[in-house]
């Protein structure tokens, strides 16, 4: 099977399926390496129909160990391969922390140039799809913390098909997180489209214009964050929506563009709150902007807990309301801790 | 069980022994056939090499005392280990070391020099892996046996001949890459050769804290074969890891070899083996001593005498001459060092933080 061309409907699983294919036809370093990648397409079946096409030595079916995916990744980037690594879920990424971050993260810096690292490993991620327990983490910041690595996030088919090319060709290490939820959501995806002068994976980008209030977002939050602005509509508030999609670095530009305008910042994310995304992007944007805030910022995250079962994960996740709840703190409008002078 | 599991299980090679503590080399059997070839004069050129790396050895720990460096982690005893399975290697194989293979840098052409600027705490690392086809010393423990492994993968995807070897101790073994790496290996019959230099000790801990059974015994239940090999035997190390380079390239896949030796140093020259060392162990391990014993076969040839002996030791002198100046005259960095490298493309916060470094050390001219 060739690689389509023209513009497809594809759903986000697709499209990332497509962006792997391009890759491995444009490059025969690019590997393929997990957990049931191979013959069975991956378990979410994001890499169906590779081995197919490939080989089952370019799409390799590996052992049950993350931390061999990743190790031996590095011994394949030494040989001059690009592989892309699939943790088969956000939480059976920590067998693997340390290969990423002692070794991955570490190598070029380490040899002072003389090897890189460009893996991709790409992560189903988070919560909202009524899993078992491991399977909803959202571990992001860990690696965002993390120097060496660039991570990023994906929230719609178009996205996902540029940006994992664009991971796959960067000479860096990339993180690349797949939110669970949206696999099957279709889109409009330009098979065909060349690779910008900038990096679509270096740039957060704004999905929906506002001027009250600026929500950033990113992965399954990101459509929740535009359910929001489009039900804000209704009381007479406009909500600015930006998709952060990469986390580290993170383009502060873009962000700290919109707050000058809005003056006030909303940061959700499904991860729990202390030393979160939404910690690092509130305390940047108030050291560049602080004379544009009208409101102190806020965070609307999950709590610091471990992620709950199933039937509470409702709770536990940020939705619409208690985005525009969030919303109500940054305006000063009657909020759910007003009491708290917050 | 399903039948296509049921593969022949590759066995156990006992101890193998060429030369013994007495210098008397054996000269039968099909270990000793793989280095026929090794007659006095290569004997010597070995020798030499492992006079040299004992000679570093000892430089570096002067350095050390005398504040040159932080720290060094001295191979005395296992110079046969390092420089038999080293001298076994083609040049297009690749080596996956720890931090004490300095024997193994030595063989693979690292200039003395560049094996201590990670100790002088200059840069992370001293050499570029490609020229030297060695990978520069891994701290992590056992993380280099799954590098060597996926290098393996790669070279079999790509045809070639190469093939990869990784050093690791016996505390290694109890880590997880270690076992994830012989699973992979095994898996794809990659072309890896899994060395292991059992030098008895992981700092305090004595081998039996990490096996209860020889650590060769391991291969059989990963699906290698395994060969045991006295360490401190230069040849008999050569041999085997002839005979398991061969298996790799013949695309039979990866052997996993224990090297019986002894560290009779401390762990670094931070360590302090009296406190955990019986020492008794010593005075055994001195009578097995790798240089010794080819020192006693090589006279015995007639192919050490005084003028032989004098040209080694001058050269040993002369490389550690070299690597004292090298030392001494070795350039801190730049302050903003720092973010080089961090990153092979453009990255706005390295950019933003070096620029506020040099904003901040600007404040001092």
């Amino acid at each position: 099977m060739s690689t389509a061309t023209g513009t497809a409907t594809l759903t986000m699983a697709g499209a990332i399926n497509a962006g792997l294919r391009r890759a491995m036809e444009d490059d025969d370093r690019v590997v393929v390496m997990g957990e049931d990648v191979g013959k069975l397409g991956g378990v979410y079946r994001v890499t169906q129909g590779l081995q197919e096409t490939f080989g089952d030595r370019r799409v390799m079916d590996t052992p049950l160990a993350e931390s061999g995916i990743l190790g031996t990744a590095v011994g394949l980037a030494f040989a001059g391969y690009r592989p892309v690594c699939e943790i088969q879920f956000d939480g059976f990424i920590y067998p693997a922390f340390d290969q990423i971050v002692s070794q991955v993260a570490r190598m070029h810096s380490r040899t002072r140039g003389a090897v890189k690292m460009p893996l991709t490993i790409r992560v189903p991620w988070a919560g909202g799809i009524g899993a078992a327990e491991h399977h909803s983490d959202s571990p992001e910041a860990l690696f965002t913390h993390t120097s060496g690595l660039r991570v990023v996030s994906v929230s719609d088919p178009p996205d996902a098909y540029a940006v994992i090319r664009e991971a796959i060709a960067s000479d860096d290490p990339v993180l690349y997180f797949e939110p669970k939820r949206r696999y099957h959501v279709k889109g409009e995806v330009d098979l065909d489209a060349a690779p910008g002068a900038v990096r679509a994976m270096d740039r957060a980008r704004v999905v929906a214009p506002g001027n009250d209030v600026t929500v950033v977002a990113y992965g399954g939050l990101v459509q929740t964050a535009l359910a929001a602005a489009t039900a804000a509509q209704s009381e007479g508030i406009s909500i600015e929506v930006i998709d952060l999609r990469s986390l580290s670095p993170i383009d502060f530009d873009t962000v700290v563009a919109s707050v000058e305008r809005t003056g006030r910042l909303v940061v959700v994310h499904e991860a729990s709150q202390t030393g979160g995304l939404a910690a690092e992007l509130c305390t940047a944007v108030t050291e560049r902007c602080f004379y544009s805030l009208e409101h102190a910022p806020v965070r609307v995250t999950g709590y610091d807990i471990p992620f709950p079962p199933a039937k509470l994960e409702k709770f536990h996740l940020p939705d619409m309301d208690r985005i525009l709840d969030g919303v109500d703190r940054a305006l000063d409008r009657p909020n759910s801790l007003q009491d708290r002078g917050w | 069980m399903k039948a296509e599991l049921l593969e022949a299980i590759p066995g156990i090679t006992p101890y193998v022994s060429l030369i013994d503590a007495d210098g008397h080399r054996d000269s039968t059997g099909a270990f000793a056939e793989l280095v026929a070839d090794i007659g006095p004069a290569e004997l010597l050129g070995l020798y030499r090499d492992m006079v040299i790396i004992r000679r570093i050895d000892t430089e570096a720990t002067a350095l050390q005392r005398q504040g040159e460096l932080g720290l060094w982690p001295p191979l005395l005893g296992q110079e046969a280990a390092q420089i038999g399975s080293a001298r076994a290697l083609a040049a297009d194989d690749f080596v996956f070391s720890s931090y004490r293979e300095n024997g193994v840098a030595w063989v693979r052409g690292v200039p003395p020099t560049d094996l201590l600027v990670t100790w002088r705490g200059v840069a992370q690392s001293g050499w570029d892996p490609f020229i030297h086809r060695m990978a520069t010393p891994q701290v992590i423990i056992g993380a280099q046996a799954l590098h060597a492994t996926g290098y393996a993968l790669g070279m079999q995807l790509k045809q070639s001949d190469s093939v990869a070897i990784t050093y690791f101790g016996d505390g290694a073994t109890s880590e997880g890459d270690v076992s994830e790496a012989l699973v992979f290996a095994a898996s794809y019959a990659a072309p890896v050769v899994f060395f292991c230099q059992n030098n008895h000790w992981a700092i305090s801990e004595p081998v039996r804290v990490q096996s209860r059974t020889a650590l060769v015994d391991r291969a059989v239940g990963f699906g290698m074969p395994g060969i045991q090999v006295d360490g401190n035997d230069v040849l008999a190390v050569m041999a085997v890891t002839r005979s398991a380079l061969d298996r790799a390239r013949r695309g039979e896949g990866p052997t996993f070899i224990e090297a019986v030796t002894y560290r009779m140093g401390p762990h670094t020259t931070a360590d302090d083996p009296t406190r955990y060392r019986p020492p008794a162990d010593l005075a055994e391990w001195a009578a097995k001593d790798p240089l010794a014993r080819v020192a006693a076969y090589l006279r015995g040839a007639g192919a050490l005498d005084a003028a032989a002996e004098a040209e080694v030791t001058a050269a040993a002198d002369a490389v550690a001459a070299e690597l004292r100046a090298g030392c001494l005259a070795m350039p801190d960095l730049p302050p903003d060092a720092l973010f080089d490298h961090v990153y092979a493309e453009p990255h706005p916060r390295i950019d933003e933080q070096r620029a506020a470094q040099q904003a901040y050390l600007r404040m001092f001219q």
